[in-house]
Parts: C-alpha cells; structure tokens; sequence
C-alpha cells in the first residue's frame, strides 16, 4: 500500500524526518508511538502534503504511484486520508456540504459521475451510524461549535464517507474520554477491510486496546528505530520511553 | 465597439466650435461638458414636463456651490466633471455582430457563472435570433404586472405616463441638496426605472431590470424609484452578475424607495462593474446615493452584493420615520487588486419601536482596500427603538486593507444598541484542510468565503444567489497570499 524509504524532510531549515522507513501492506494496522517532538505528526503532514515541509530526501510509494509528486487535493483522490489532531471549522459550510463537494472531487478525478442527491443522504445516514453521530451534525457547519469529541468522531465519520485506501490518524484519541474513544475505535474496526490500511499515530497505548494493531513502530528523532508487534505497546505503557532513548543514543 | 471617454471628448472636441451652443435636438449626442444650456437639452430631448427641468436647474444651481465629499476611506483622481458627455442616445442593444466577436474572457466569465446561452448572448448584445424569446417573455410579463395595476417602466416612460406619482415623489427621500453626488444625478440624469404598487398589491415575482435591458442602455446616471403603496410587497432586483464593461468611468445613481403603511420592499444589489486591471488601471467609479422611506409598519430590506468597480462609494440607508418601522441592510463586498470600496449604511431611527438590523461582510484581497462605515442614529423620539449591527472583515493577503467606521448617535435612553465586529484572515489550514478531503484549492476558497458570507447570501432570491455565490469565487481567484 504505501513504502517509505529513507524519509527526510524539514521545516524552516530544521531537519524532523531524517530517514524514516516504513511499509504498510492492504488489509494492515501499524501503530506509530514515540514521544514528544519525534517527529510523528510531521510524518503525516509530510504525507499529507504540507507545503511548508521540505522533503529533502526519500521516496514514497503509494499504491504504485510517487506520492510525493501529487498536490496534497490529488494524494486525496488517491485514496490517502488525514483524520485530523485538531479539525479545522468551516463556519458557514455545512458538513453535507462539504463532504458531498469532496466526494464529487474524488468521483470526478476516477471518472465517475457525480453522486445523486438521494443516493448521498442514504450513504450519510449510512456512514454516521457507524461513528453514531447524530443526524443532525451533518447539517451543522464543518466543525463549528462541535466539542472536542465530536470533533473527531466527525472525523472517522468524513473517512467513513470517502472510503479511503490509507488512513492516518493522528492523534486521533487526544482529548476523547473513554466513551468517545470506544466510539472511534469501533468506527474504525468497522471500516477496516482486507483493501485498505490504517496507520495510528498516538502518544498512547491507551488507543490501542481498542484499535488492536498488527505492527508497532516507535518513531524517535526522526526515525523508526525499533518495531514489533502490540506487546511493544504495551512494553512502552509500562516502561516509558526512556529506555529506548537510552538504547538508541548508545548506539 | 464602444467608444472610450477620452475618444469621445476627443471626437467631440471641434464640434462645441462648429455648433456653438446652439444644442441640436436632432443630434444624438451633447457637447462634452456641463452648464445650464446641456440640462436644457437633456430635458428637451427626453420630452419632460416643465417642472422636471425646474428641478434639474434647481439641483444644478445647489450642486455649483458643492464639493466632492472627501472623508470616504478611498484615493483616485477626481473626474473631471467638465470632460464628461452628459447626454447620448441610448446605447444600441446590437454591440457585437457575432457572438464570435464577444471577448473570450467575458465568455468564459459567464460560463462560469452558468449563465444560459442565450442570456450570455442577450447580456452582450449579440443580435441573434432567440433574444427575442426573452422580448415575448418581458412583454407576457408586463401584461401580467397590468392586470394588478404595477407599473414598471422606465424612468423616462414613468415621466410621461404618469407623471403625477413622479411629482410627488422624487426627490422625498433623497433631495436635490443632499450631497455632491446626487445633485449632479438629479440634474442630468438621463434614464432609470420606475415601480409602482397598488395598495394592497403583492407583486407576484422578482421585478428585475433584466427584463427592462431592450428598452435602452441606462447609462451612467441613473435614477430609480419605487413605491409600494400602503400593504404592498415588492422585491426587486438591480443588476446582474455578467461582468459589466462600459465606457463610462463615473456612475453616480440615485435610488429612492418609499414604502408607505405596512409596505414591504426588498431591494437586492449585485454590482459588477469593470474594476480596472490587476495593476488597478481604469475601472469605474461608483458612487451611488440609496435610501428608503419608511412610514408606520412597513420595512425596506437592502441586500447588496458588490464585486466590482474601481472605487465604490455607496450606504444603502433606511429612514425609519413610522413607529414599528424595520429597516435591514446585508451586504458582502468584496475587494481584489487595487479596488477601493467604502461602503456601509445609515438607519435612522425616528419612529417609536423602530428596529434596524445591520449584516456587513467585507472581504479584502491583493492589495484592496475594502471599509464598512455605518451610522445608527436613534433620535429622542424613537422610544424602545432596537439596533443590531455585525460587521466581519476577511483578510485574504498580507497586503489588502478592511476598515471599520462605525457610528452611534444615540438621543434616547429606552433604546437598546449592539454592535459586534470581526476580522479574520483566512485560515491557510481551512484551505488545506479541504485539500486533504481532495477539495481543489479554488472550490475550497469558494467554499469558505460562501460560507463566511451565508447570513447575507440567505437573504437574495434563489437564483441570484447561485449566481452571486459563483461571482464571489470568481472574484477572489487565484487571491490567496
């Protein structure tokens, strides 16, 4: 699905990503831990495709094609999602709205014709279910007055909606009491099939009792220095990071 | 092809010698410049009734001791008022031979915009077959509007069919002495609209000047009037969101609305004159002086949506002379390049519980200037009168202006005043946030500002506002800095 090789990118001239490795396959979940300042959230703005990061080495493959190539509208259309850390609000555009001009994007972009009215609403009601959010948020402004749980739970509900080939979600358990977070765990086992794949980007284990992932990579200065299975998450809970601090600056 | 205004006078420049001031009725065009003898001619040649040209000498004699106002937030060389051509013969509807001969940006634009063939040709003047489809449709219309007694003509017309509802009340609401710019209108005006509704009357549609658009160019000085009678309703539409390109580089208008006991009038504005190049050359002046009346019960709804002109001078305001009065004003204006707008709105408050509501949304982009300046004035008789006003600034670069002027005179203690403002730029993670739902960046600028804009949007009929919607993306183009 997506291979990362020897990742580098910076942002005004200070190096983050400094040769970061990784490949997710179809039908996968790797989760990506580490502490503060690691470099994870720049991971996924980088392949999201923020301007204001430079990439200055490395390559990405997604799905065959050079993902660092595409503008961040058409890594979208290729199927890559960012669940946001902190969603933005559009005041004055509605959810419905939003979400059925970005979908006819993607259609327009495959070739396909634009979603019907009717046949729009029934996916709506469709895909909020799965996150259960209410009816009525849908017709609410892209995130404008949604508390922090919604926030994200409308999150889960956009990639419920655009059925991407990559997820990545960012953050996405920061601020969620345990109710929520069950909520978009669950969203997120629900969408998960053996033709797309997931990355998890979280500070903590807490996230992957719920979202059970299949690799563990923990990201440190830039780069992925050591992976394993969820027991590594659960060695992390424990232990802290400190030890694998320890261990890389030995080296 | 039109002429320029320097071409004119330049054509024109021998002719003043060759005729004197002798005006000759049969020519289509006045000498360049302005004294008595041109607003002798305008009035021969439109036919008026002595009165009329009483009161345009009236108003040249007020505006030779005026000057141009100066406080407006806004720079450009003042039109000299002695080069410009006060009178030609209305503008031939056929401006294009074929429609390949149309400006293949015009075209585009108004693709964009989902204008239908037909109109787009219509709106440039093609002569071509099915505008006559739209003729059949305005003369179908004008029967309907006659069965209720509604007069819509234009102004010129209204004079001599009707000139006792033009007597009585031109001039009531904006008077000759007002200020510079209306002097001078009501001087040499030369064509505009005029609407009447009967007591009682709820005219059934949109009255647009769409449907005038065969019966003559308008021209540069504009005059409209409406009355809705007492209990009558009229929403009527001024302007179209096609981009209007003209020869003329000052327009200065003069709109007077009175609606009389529990009257309703609902006047909706897009403006879209030429605004000058990306360098801020040429464009049209418009300064614009539009009012309302409103007696017991009745309100007057301003809705304006203002994308182009080079500078814009324009507040679109309420008497609230009746108790229980309501006056609205919504408008979005937007600024791109080098535009300079200052615009806003007066509510005043005469009427016991008289209510005002004030929506301004300005945006600002390249290197704009865009000021809200409004004023609410409560005087001591207008007990419990209620005024809200919010105005929100968008900031698109680093190097656009938005201003905010607002003023209070308040002369009584039962009335409740608010007053709310906002600036904003607009958020690059807005943009990119819709980029990461594979949004492109211009449906995502379109979306943004429609949204920050809704509230006023909400209040223009249907159609306008899928069109005016499409107008502000256009507008904001490629702005984002």
């Amino acid at each position: 699905m997506i291979t990362i090789k020897n990742l580098h990118a910076s942002i005004d001239g200070k190096e983050i990503l400094k040769g970061l490795n990784l490949e997710v396959k179809a039908g996968e979940v790797h989760a990506i831990m580490g502490p503060n300042g690691a470099g994870k959230s720049t991971l996924a703005s980088v392949l999201a495709g923020r301007e204001e990061y430079e990439i200055t080495e490395g390559e990405v493959n997604f799905d065959g094609t050079d993902l660092l190539e595409l503008s961040p509208e058409d890594r979208a259309r290729e199927g890559l999602f960012l669940a946001f850390q902190y969603p933005i609000e559009i005041p004055g555009v509605s959810n419905v709205n939003f979400l059925r001009t970005a979908l006819n994007e993607i259609r327009e972009y495959k070739g396909q014709e634009a979603i019907s009215a009717k046949d729009f609403m029934a996916l709506v009601r469709e895909k909020s279910a799965i996150v259960e959010l209410d009816a009525k948020l849908a017709s609410r402004s892209v995130n404008e007055g949604f508390s922090g749980g919604e926030k994200k739970r409308n999150e889960i509900f956009q990639m419920a909606m655009l059925a991407p080939k990559l997820a990545i979600l960012d953050e996405t358990d920061s601020g969620l009491d345990i109710d929520a977070l069950r909520i978009v765990a669950s969203g997120v086992n629900k969408l998960k099939s053996p033709e797309n794949a997931t990355i998890v980007i979280t500070h903590y284990q807490r996230l992957l009792d719920y979202i059970v992932p299949d690799f563990v990579h923990v990201l440190y200065n830039g780069k992925i220095v050591k992976s394993g299975t969820k027991e590594l998450a659960l060695e992390l809970e424990e232990k802290g990071y400190d030890w694998i601090k320890a261990e890389v600056d030995k080296h | 092809m039109g002429y320029t205004e320097n071409e004119l006078a330049k054509d024109l420049e021998n002719q003043e010698y060759k005729f004197g001031f002798v005006t000759d009725i049969e020519s289509d065009k006045a000498p360049i410049g302005l004294n008595e003898n041109i607003i002798r001619f305008i009035s021969a040649k439109k036919n008026e009734p002595e009165w009329l040209l009483e009161h345009r000498l009236e108003a040249f004699e007020v505006w030779k001791t005026m000057t141009e106002p100066e406080w407006a937030h806004v720079h450009y060389t003042k039109p000299d008022f002695q080069a410009i051509t006060y009178y030609s013969a209305p503008k031939q509807t056929k401006k294009y031979e074929s429609w390949d001969d149309v400006d293949p940006e015009m075209k585009a634009t108004m693709a964009k915009l989902g204008i239908s063939m037909e109109e787009q040709q219509r709106l440039t003047g093609v002569a071509v077959d099915f505008v006559m489809d739209s003729v059949s449709v305005a003369t179908s219309f004008k029967a309907k509007l006659a069965e209720l007694g509604i007069i819509f003509c234009s102004f010129s017309e209204a004079v001599q069919e009707h000139p006792e509802l033009v007597k009585k009340h031109m001039g009531t609401v904006v008077p000759t002495t007002d200020n510079f710019y209306a002097a001078l209108n009501s001087a040499v005006f030369t064509d505009g609209s005029f609407c009447y509704i009967p007591k009682g009357v709820r005219c059934p549609m949109e009255l647009s000047t769409y449907f005038r658009i065969n019966e003559g160019g308008t021209g540069q000085f504009e005059r409209t009037l409406v009355v809705a009678d007492e209990g009558a309703y009229v929403s009527y539409l001024e302007g179209c969101t096609a981009p209007q390109r003209d020869e003329n580089q000052l327009h200065a208008a003069v709109v007077e609305l009175i609606a009389l006991e529990n009257a309703e009038i609902k006047y909706s504005t897009v403006q879209n004159w030429y605004p000058g190049d990306k360098n801020g050359l040429g464009g049209v002046f418009n300064f614009v002086t539009k009012r309302g009346m409103c007696e017991r019960n009745a309100k007057i709804s301003w809705t304006q949506v203002e994308t182009g002109s080079a500078v814009t001078w324009k507040y679109p305001s309420c008497i609230l002379k009746g108790d229980n009065s309501i006056g609205e004003f919504y408008s979005v204006a937007v600024t791109n390049n080098y535009q300079q707008a200052d615009t806003g709105t007066k509510m005043i408050h005469l009427g016991k519980n008289t209510k005002s509501t004030i929506i301004s949304k300005g945006i600002s982009a390249g290197f704009s200037q865009n000021s809200y300046r409004g004023l609410v004035q409560i005087h001591k008789n207008a007990t419990n009168a209620r005024n809200f006003s919010q105005c929100d600034s968008l900031l698109m670069t680093d190097t656009c202006g938005a201003h905010t002027f607002p003023y209070i005179e308040c002369k009584n203690s039962t009335s409740k005043i608010e007053h709310e403002a906002t600036t904003s730029k607009i958020g690059e993670d807005q943009i990119f946030y819709c980029l990461q739902r594979g949004i492109s960046e211009e449906k995502a600028i379109s979306l943004i500002v429609n949204g920050y804009c809704k509230e006023v949007l909400n209040q223009l009929p249907m159609e306008f506002a899928v069109e005016a919607q499409k107008l502000l993306a256009i507008s904001l183009e490629g702005s984002v800095g």
